[in-house]
């Protein structure tokens, strides 16, 4: 019965890991895999020697990082506020609301955004109020960022809310009884009694999303971006499918993507390392 | 509850209300927008924006989508492509999760190590489209289904629950002389409508709302599904021509594409936030199990 998912991950898990030693090939289709020659680490050389190099390695450390920051604390207070509400239905309610844009494809948001955010979308409509000069959004690459990750917010945080909002419902009402007669207050509640109750899911959540640092989703910054934002919107994934898929420059493309992979399995690995150190030995692994 | 609130906590709980009323109009205020437009006449929307007078709509913008033949054959395909993928994936992980999730496997550990490794090291993009490519899958329909088909989540959420299954059932149903398969089938399966259910609902949405793979891997436009479509008239402003009919002026054409984007999004994105708010619940259901790891 393992046999299905065995023989599927074996070819299309374990087929491309091996397929990535074409990083280390001059590869040519004709030759295959096999028969390309050896050429060591020089794919890895031209990359980082690369003058893109700098600039597509920030863009992809500062889109996640940032986004890390700005994102990682917007669902464990989502969820501290939605547990303040008493009333089941009223909760209940909320939080439909607050899941439904995680059911909105990547396209369509940014195709809203493209919409929303154009010289003469809504969004500029409201800021004509107070100047005339429309502000080009889109293809600024100084909000590109800001773009991508206050979408990402908007999508997702109420979805990634669930998880807190679920430890938070196994609190014992008591505790916060006790507290409260021995006159604690409602934020001295939440820090004593809320927070250290999902602090062990905020460890496993936020140790996963710093190991996924360099390995932030293709598929909506390659929507975002547009010819004059490309300076900061390029990052290592769209720019592994334009060399590759869309060049044919196969060997050069792997190398930077296996290149990015290594850096993801290293940060994965330290982080795991300092929660540990920092959260009582509560690691992933 | 005996909670006495302060006149500190008060504020804080008047406070927290007006955040989350906050937090709740800046996720659906888009979202309204977006269907108050699309239902706009088109120069009234390009004209003047909003308005919420009846006589101010029109349905043009759905009477395009609605026969552009690109969109409903995007529809279509989505469809298929997302019951397909579904359809797989459950098989592939519950099948997967049931032997692992039996101790009497031998070699667990190594098939346990060997599917985890995937979940953090893979051979990148490259690779992986010339190994679709040499298999000849190019263009075909099992480019979008099969490689994708085997994910690691869904065979330890899978196992998870098969896990919680007494195996005492199996027990006795072996000692009645039962087979494996007959077990599987019989009291394993019917016992498994919830994880089936959560994985297929998962994969259901995800692959319908996913544009990757067959932007890759499939050339042929009557291969695309609904999301590429969507990209061609939502991001690369191809609004297909056959849709607004030759004689219009340039004026009248970018009109007509504005609320063309408008019924584009609601006509592809209503299906599923309908469904979603029966399906909550599963959907929860199934963050909650993969935290458990």
């Amino acid at each position: 019965m393992l046999a299905p998912a065995l023989i599927l991950t074996l070819i299309f898990k374990y087929g491309p890991m091996y397929g990535a030693i074409i990083a280390f090939k001059d590869f040519s289709p004709i030759k295959g895999i096999m028969g390309s020659e050896w050429v060591g680490f020089y794919n890895f050389e031209k990359f980082l020697s690369s003058p893109n190099f700098t600039v597509i390695f920030m863009n992809t450390l500062k889109l996640s990082l940032f986004g890390l920051i700005l994102g990682f604390p917007v669902p464990i207070l989502l969820a501290l506020m939605l547990n303040q509400v008493r009333r089941a239905g009223v909760k209940k309610n909320i939080q439909l609301l607050l899941y439904a844009p995680n059911f909105i494809s990547v396209v369509v948001v940014v195709g809203m955004l493209f919409i929303f955010l154009s010289p003469t979308g809504p969004i500029n409509q409201l800021f004509n109020l107070f100047t005339d000069e429309p502000i080009m959004f889109m293809s600024r690459p100084e909000y590109f960022r800001w773009i991508y990750i206050l979408s990402d917010i908007w999508t997702g945080a109420g979805w990634a809310s669930i998880i807190y909002v679920a430890a938070l419902a196994n609190v014992d009402p008591e505790l916060h009884n006790a507290a409260n007669l021995d006159g604690a207050n409602l934020l001295q509640r939440i820090r004593h009694i809320d927070l250290p109750t999902i602090r062990p899911i905020m460890a496993i959540v936020f140790i996963l999303a710093a190991g996924g640092i360099m390995s932030i989703g293709f598929e909506k910054a390659y929507l975002l971006q547009t010819t004059t934002n490309l300076p900061a919107a390029e990052i290592i994934p769209t720019y592994v499918y334009k060399i590759g898929l869309q060049s044919g420059d196969y060997a050069y493309s792997s190398a930077v993507g296996l290149f990015n992979s290594v850096i993801n399995v290293i940060m994965l690995l330290t982080v795991n390392f300092i929660v540990k150190k920092l959260n009582e030995g509560e690691g992933l692994y | 509850m005996f909670i006495k609130h302060s006149r500190l906590d008060r504020f804080i709980l008047a406070l927290n209300s007006t955040f989350l009323i906050l937090a709740v109009l800046m996720v659906i205020l888009p979202l309204i927008y977006v269907v108050i437009a699309s239902l706009m006449d088109p120069s009234v929307l390009l004209s003047q924006g909003l308005s919420f007078k009846i006589s101010d709509w029109s349905l043009q913008g759905y009477q395009k989508i609605l026969s552009n033949p690109a969109m409903i054959r995007g529809f279509g395909n989505a469809v298929f492509y997302a019951s397909a993928f579904a359809i797989l994936t459950v098989l592939v992980s519950i099948c997967a999760g049931y032997a692992l999730s039996d101790d009497r496997l031998r070699g667990k550990g190594i098939f346990m190590t060997l599917f985890i490794i995937t979940m953090f090291f893979g051979g990148g993009l490259v690779p992986t489209y010339l190994l679709v490519k040499n298999l000849g899958l190019l263009n075909t329909v099992w480019a979008v289904i099969i490689p994708g088909a085997v994910n690691v989540w869904n065979i330890i959420l899978s196992r998870t629950f098969f896990k919680g299954v007494p195996n005492e059932l199996r027990e006795a149903a072996n000692v009645d002389g039962a087979s494996e398969a007959r077990i599987f089938l019989r009291i394993v399966l019917p016992l498994s409508k919830p994880i089936i259910f959560v994985l297929a609902l998962y994969a259901f949405v995800g692959q319908w709302n996913s544009y990757f793979d067959a932007m890759i891997y499939l050339d042929n436009p009557n291969l695309h599904p609904l999301q590429l479509v969507l990209r061609s008239i939502l991001i690369q402003n191809q609004v297909d021509p056959s849709m607004i009919s030759d004689q219009l002026a340039m004026a009248e054409m970018k009109k007509l594409s504005e609320i063309i984007k408008y019924a584009a999004i609601v006509v592809s994105s209503l299906p599923l936030l309908i469904m979603y708010p029966f399906f909550q619940k599963y959907f929860e259901k199934g963050v909650m199990v993969g935290s458990l790891k």
